[in-house]
């Protein structure tokens, strides 16, 4: 299956154009954040005050890595479970977020808000964080460092290997997979 | 005459083994994955389970861990009862070798102190530890760091005697199409059944040690770890979700007499890689 080399930031438009089930390559610059993060760039916007990294046209990646080896750039840095930040989603992505990446099924709240707004969703691959590693290039912690593994680090990745599971069609890679290899018994 | 075993060894021991255990894929699990990709029909599973194999590969050889998740040290003791543990509080030993495995091979820290103040420890301290006391003169470790994400899609039902070999099917293939995408399959299944509420939940952990492909020797669990196994696969999840052939690697069942009117099933999933080392001092 042919493969879409993107570069963030990334455009609505260009966005819209993807379909579940597409293989990506990303490069550019990329944000991660887990639960404790969300909750506090959630805090911000409720209270009208500035976030500590832009959000339009941004990725982020749900990631908690490995601390890295001397000589490493990161650690072991393989997708965590979407669903946790789940409740804190749709108001980022009406911020301008263009795309999630993660592992594992999101809300119906969260796949509607992607059609609104305009972002997809990719799977990364669970349990090859040794890999994933590879392919970022640096990382930099810029926000909420008090939070170890679960800070803001902006990571530069080159080539990236993901997966539309969620598109702004309403497509879901997951229900689709399942139906397709599905035997009835 | 007690032989006697010293805390420290035990340390030391848990501390190489958290790190084996995260570094070096099990030989019967790689054994599963080649012949899951002779199985696996879907092009986009096949590519996760090359790559799953290239990423044991490049683990191993750098000494890395395989996964960013850690996990949550469980530690399972036998003790045999002949043994005299000197130098020390054995559980803060564990708890050492578990720092000292964390802090020296760059594993995460995991663990937080309160499941609702939710602070971490700092150290991935305290382990989870399961001891036995066994007949013998040996101590037998075995680290097994289980993630969350799997951990997390793990449940146990108290079925009725008359849900029957059926229901407990229904539950164990029913959980594992809950937890869909999110636990990373293809998934290893651990199923505890009977005992009591806390036990089929341990019996459903200890059943994640057995070597993939080892079917049980209780011919009739063999035969429900063979039926839960078709009917996984059948749910058509496949690697990561994706869809394909390959949602579950193994299962294995373990069992153990029950009261006369309880069924407890446990089902504990873990990811593709079911994590454990052991060794005996």
């Amino acid at each position: 299956m042919a493969e879409i080399s993107l570069t963030t930031p990334l455009s609505e438009e260009g966005v819209r154009e993807l379909r579940a089930g597409d293989r990506v390559l990303l490069s550019g610059y990329i944000y991660t954040a887990r639960d404790a993060a969300h909750k506090r760039l959630v805090e911000l916007l409720e209270a009208g005050e500035d976030l500590p990294i832009e959000l339009e046209g941004q990725v982020i990646y749900y990631v908690g890595p490995t601390p890295p080896k001397p000589g490493q750039v990161i650690g072991s840095a393989g997708p965590t479970t979407s669903l946790r930040m789940d409740p804190y989603t749709p108001p980022l992505l009406e911020r301008g977020l263009r795309a999630m990446i993660g592992k594992g099924s999101r809300t119906p709240a969260v796949k509607e808000a992607m059609r609104e707004y305009g972002a997809v969703y990719f799977a990364a691959i669970g349990g090859a964080g040794a890999l994933i590693a590879k392919c970022i290039k640096e990382a930099r912690v810029v926000a909420y460092e008090d939070l170890g593994p679960e800070a803001i680090r902006r990571l530069r990745v080159e080539n990236f290997p993901l997966i539309v599971v969620n598109d702004t069609q309403g497509n879901d890679l997951y229900e689709e997979g399942a139906r397709r290899y599905r035997i009835e018994d | 005459m007690a032989r006697e075993v010293s805390v420290d060894e035990v340390a030391r021991t848990v501390a190489r083994l958290c790190q084996e255990a995260n570094y070096d894929l099990g030989g019967d699990v790689r054994e599963r994955l080649r012949q899951a990709l002779e199985t696996e029909e879907s092009p986009a599973g096949r590519e996760i389970l090359e790559l799953l194999m290239q990423n044991a590969d490049l683990a191993a050889a750098e000494r890395v861990p395989m996964c960013q998740d850690t996990g949550l040290a469980v530690v399972f003791l036998d003790i045999g009862q002949e043994v005299s543990l000197v130098g020390g509080d054995l559980t803060e030993a564990v708890n050492e070798g578990v720092r000292r495995g964390y802090r020296e091979g760059y594993l995460r820290k995991s663990m937080v102190e309160h499941p609702l103040r939710r602070k971490n420890t700092g150290d991935n301290t305290p382990a989870v530890l399961h001891t036995r006391i066994v007949p013998g003169d040996r101590v037998r470790i075995t680290v097994a760091p289980k993630g969350g994400g799997s951990e997390n899609m793990s449940a146990l039902a108290m079925l009725k005697p008359a849900d029957g070999e059926e229901g407990v099917i229904d539950f164990v293939v029913g959980q594992v199409e809950r937890a869909g995408p999110n636990p990373c399959p293809p998934v290893v299944v651990g199923v505890g059944i009977g005992g009591n509420f806390e036990m089929a939940a341990l019996l459903a952990k200890r059943a994640l040690l057995r070597p993939l492909g080892q079917y049980s020797e209780d011919p009739d669990n063999a035969r429900l770890e063979r039926e839960i196994l078709r009917r996984a696969n059948n749910l058509g999840i496949g690697p990561q979700g994706f869809g394909g052939r390959t949602t579950a690697l193994w299962v294995s069942v373990e069992t153990h007499p029950a009261h006369i009117v309880s069924l407890p099933v446990a089902v504990n999933l873990n990811c593709h890689a079911a994590r454990h080392k052991e060794a005996v001092i």
